[in-house]
């Protein structure tokens, strides 16, 4: 970085300047602390809220494990890969954009390299966000931030369904596939079955196949008919069917062919991917008998939708919602505030609903917090559009949400010996096993009894599945997303930690 | 027929105590029903690291039930599948100074006359039992009667035993106490309906006194939260239980506000557990990162190679407390066929093979293995708070 310490870090570069890879560890935010407004996460809902506080005249610092801003959705190769067209993979790069080009012109305190493992109350009400740094958040001193207000816009992570053979290399998250296209302009295979459910599948396979790999098939486990059931929310959304409509396009243009309530129900190879078998599926997503049919394929990319990535929240004891697709969102009011005073939240947080939605929903809840610091009260025409666009948008998220929810029967694919939860090897016999013989009830137990969820990524692989399985059969509770550190911390970061933070503006007695 | 299934007992509390009642009732003959609301080890048992210690304690009632209970253990151990993880690991309490080391040593003197095993151990072979120690330590005490369990299968597998006299009904909640004209027990009525039977033992753990005041009598249970750091999966670098002297002050303390001591061991799936806090904060789930933050501290003190470690989780659980440190084990004479077996606070998963040989030798008219007096639940009858106002 080139600041001096007493200056505020400078904001996201344009695409030409080079950027460091690894942030240094920052001591110098310090001197503006409290800010009247901590932001996790950089994507579009953290960016379009920092942006907008800032510009309504609070002092903002924006933080993000990533060097640079975007997020997921506008995830884009680092500099130094000298991309001609990043925006080529990309909808909606021109907002996104403009954003950016609106950090680099405030006072925002951009913190990126910046881990948020917890975020505290203290007592007097403000709130403290606890991060280590670096690119693998081993570098340098914990971080401290301190603000008056705190808002969440920590996204989401992909769902996954395990099935057999999916610990094969060449499978990859559908995400994960997308990221890896966006970041590095890598491509998992050359031929790539896209399996799952949810809108991001014909997305992803758009872009695989506009970055040159074959297709041979995007397996959705849902059918489209939940969407037309509400003609409503979609005639007042015409640019998500238009968006729709531009990958089905893409897709033809690349002869993908999409088969609609069907999965992907095992993978088939020795050392990796060879091929797929494709079953068609019943309503409740059980895999009909004798339709299997193989595909040949290099790669596997799947993904069932997102889940909200509420751990901070939840860790404060924010109240949740369980939204149609089985996951849990935060529960939020009209203006983006959590259950918990001085806490909001905007984007995926609260339901994943994509990148337009998220920038509302950011816009607005620093609208809310703007109001709040300077005691004004959150009315007035500009809040009023955000609400009437959020609820439009938010209404779509939902039709799309209940479109995409598994289905108990997805449970039938799995083989006792499928590795369900893939750190600790935990097959699916194993977790049956708990709740038939065991007296497991719940995620909870299953994972006491068979550590499965209890590894590196802590359940955000296997959470679903360990849910749905400890259901029996009943309603699957949404895993609790109880996990107090959002990242690992190493335990010589824990024991610096001061025990009180140091006021930056000392009273007079 | 309603009663052609009512068990001879009705076990409240599905947690290790719970199962451990149903076990050595069923071993004397008995069947027994065991009710829970949630699922096998919900609540502390879940939340435990499943220490079996005799080294923590001071000669006197508990002592004497950790030594039995540690005998009990060990015979489990033979009877209980392996996932059980019973090991006699030992404990390992070191001091940091030469005044730390003389206090250890006269409380080493005053446990071997109650029967406890304790080595000294100087600052220079303490290497020979732990490698990574940190090297400035004056010495230590090796423990090799303390051992360690996973709590989760303890519970789950003890209620497995039995021949088929235990039927556990989880997913239940106890609502109320069935009694008769003489105040006697008959039953419980739960969210699912009644379950007939003369006796009801109480092992809902820190939830005890809700359960007894259904029963319409005081018993002051309450919630000592703790804290546990868990790290990423190690090959073994902390081979026994090793924690600092000042741990045993904090178990015998009954101050309200934060203990911590270093507590460090670790777990044949590989991450290693640090503890230990102690706080009276009701049933408060926040996350503290002061707690996080001395926790870390004295286990980095201890073991400077953790330093690099990274904590990948973190989990709390409530002990359940009661004002003497000693549990309510045995009948409670305010109603009859009612017993008590909870309140172990932090020690339940040691103690309670023990409480389940005494439930069941008082359900059957037999000999505790010890004098169950210090136990009795009506202790605190007097510390009862008034009665509100009617209505």
């Amino acid at each position: 970085m080139t600041a001096s310490p007493s200056e505020p870090e400078p904001s996201a570069p344009e695409p030409s300047a080079p950027e460091p890879s690894a942030p240094e560890p920052s001591a110098p935010e310090a001197r503006r602390e409290p800010y009247d407004l901590a932001v996790v996460g950089a994507g579009s809902a953290g960016l379009a809220a920092a942006v907008t506080a800032s510009e309504l005249g609070l002092a903002v610092a924006l933080l993000d494990a990533s060097a640079q801003t975007g997020g997921q959705f506008h995830r884009h190769p680092a500099p130094t890969l000298g991309a001609r067209r990043p925006e080529a993979l990309h909808h909606d790069w021109s907002a996104f954009t403009d954003l950016r080009r609106r950090l680099a012109g405030s006072s925002v305190t951009h913190l990126a390299g910046h881990h948020v493992w917890s975020t505290v109350r203290e007592d007097d009400g403000s709130w403290t966000a606890h991060a280590v740094t670096g690119a693998d958040g081993t570098a340098g001193r914990p971080a401290r931030i301190r603000a008056r207000t705190l808002l969440l816009a920590t996204g989401a992570y992909e769902r996954q369904l395990p099935l057999p053979g999916w610990t094969l290399p060449g499978v990859v998250g559908a995400g994960g596939a997308q990221a890896m296209l966006k970041s590095g302009l890598v491509l998992p295979g050359r031929r790539v079955v896209v399996a799952g459910s949810g809108p991001l599948l014909l997305a992803v396979a758009s872009s695989l196949a506009a970055a040159g790999a074959r297709v041979p098939a995007v397996v959705e486990a849902a059918g489209y008919l939940r969407y037309v059931r509400s003609p409503l929310a979609l005639l007042a959304n015409p640019a998500k069917a238009a968006e729709a409509l531009s990958h089905g396009t893409a897709l033809l243009r690349h002869r993908v062919r999409v088969r609609l309530r069907s999965a992907v129900t095992e993978v088939h190879g020795t050392d990796r991917v060879e091929a797929v078998t494709v079953t068609r599926l019943d309503a409740d997503w059980r895999p009909v008998p004798g339709t299997g049919r193989r595909i040949a394929c290099d790669a596997l990319a799947v993904g069932h939708g997102l889940v909200p990535q509420i751990e901070l929240a939840t860790a404060l004891g924010c109240a949740t919602r369980r939204l149609p697709d089985g996951t849990l969102g935060l529960a939020l009011d009209d203006l983006q505030e959590t259950s918990e005073r001085g806490l909001w939240a905007a984007g995926e947080t609260g339901g994943v609903g994509g990148a337009e939605l998220a920038r509302t929903e950011g816009e607005l809840a620093a609208h809310a917090v703007a109001a709040r610091l300077l005691g004004r009260r959150a009315d007035g025409d500009r809040i009023a559009g955000l609400r009437r666009r959020r609820d439009r948008l938010r209404a779509f998220a939902e039709v799309m949400s209940a479109a995409h929810a598994p289905g108990p029967g997805w449970q039938d694919w799995l083989t006792d010996d499928t590795d369900v939860c893939r750190c600790e090897e935990v097959t699916a016999g194993r977790i049956r096993e708990a709740v038939t013989e065991l007296g497991a009830r719940d995620a909870r137990t299953a994972k006491l009894l068979t550590r499965a969820g209890m590894g590196w990524c802590q359940g955000r692989m296997c959470g679903t599945a360990v849910s749905c399985l400890a259901a029996h059969g009943g309603a699957p509770e949404p895993p609790a997303e109880r996990r107090p550190f959002a990242v690992p911390v190493r335990l010589s970061a824990l024991a610096a930690l001061d025990g009180e933070p140091d006021d930056p503006h000392p009273r007079a007695p | 027929m309603p009663t052609r299934n009512a068990p001879d007992v009705i076990v409240v509390g599905a947690g290790v105590v719970g199962a451990a009642c149903a076990h050595y009732a069923a071993r004397a003959g008995l069947s027994v029903t065991v009710v829970d609301r949630g699922p096998v080890a919900g609540g502390t048992t879940g939340a435990g690291e499943g220490n079996l210690l005799v080294s923590d304690k001071e000669p006197g009632p508990e002592l004497e039930l950790a030594l039995i209970s540690a005998g009990l253990w060990r015979e489990l151990a033979e009877l209980l599948p392996p996932q059980v993880e019973y090991e006699a690991k030992g404990g390992l309490v070191v001091a940091s100074d030469e005044p730390g080391m003389r206090a250890l040593r006269a409380f080493a003197a005053r446990q071997e006359k109650a029967g406890v095993t304790g080595r000294e151990v100087p600052g220079d072979r303490l290497h020979d039992l732990e490698p990574h120690l940190a090297p400035t330590l004056a010495g230590g005490f090796h423990y090799p009667q303390d051992a360690q369990v996973m709590p989760a299968h303890a519970a789950a597998r003890l209620l497995r035993t039995g021949g088929g006299r235990i039927r556990p009904r989880l997913g239940e909640e106890v609502t109320g106490l069935l009694t008769g004209p003489a105040g006697e027990i008959r039953g419980v009525r739960t969210t699912a309906g009644e379950i007939h039977a003369p006796y009801v033992v109480n092992a809902a753990g820190t939830w005890g006194g809700a359960l007894a005041r259904l029963a319409g009598v005081h018993l002051p249970v309450l919630p000592r939260r703790g804290f546990v750091l868990v790290t990423e999966p190690l090959p073994r670098v902390v081979r026994h239980k090793v924690y600092a002297a000042d741990y045993v002050a904090d178990v015998a303390s009954g101050s309200a506000a934060l203990q911590t001591s270093a507590v460090v061991e670790g777990t044949p799936a590989g991450p290693v557990l640090i503890g230990a806090s102690r706080e009276r904060v009701g049933f408060d789930r926040t996350l503290s990162t002061e707690v996080l933050r001395r926790l870390a501290a004295g286990a980095t003190a201890l073991f400077p190679v953790l330093g690099g470690v990274r904590a990948i989780r973190t989990y709390l659980g409530f002990r359940p407390y009661l004002p003497d440190h000693l549990p309510a084990i045995g009948p409670d004479p305010r109603v009859p066929g009612l017993l008590h077996a909870c309140g172990h606070e932090g020690a339940g998963i040691g103690l309670a093979p023990v409480t389940g040989r005494i439930v069941a030798a008082c359900l059957t008219g037999d000999e505790p293995p010890l004098d169950i007096h210090p136990f009795r639940p009506e202790r605190f009858a007097d510390t009862e708070p008034p009665a509100p106002p009617a209505p």
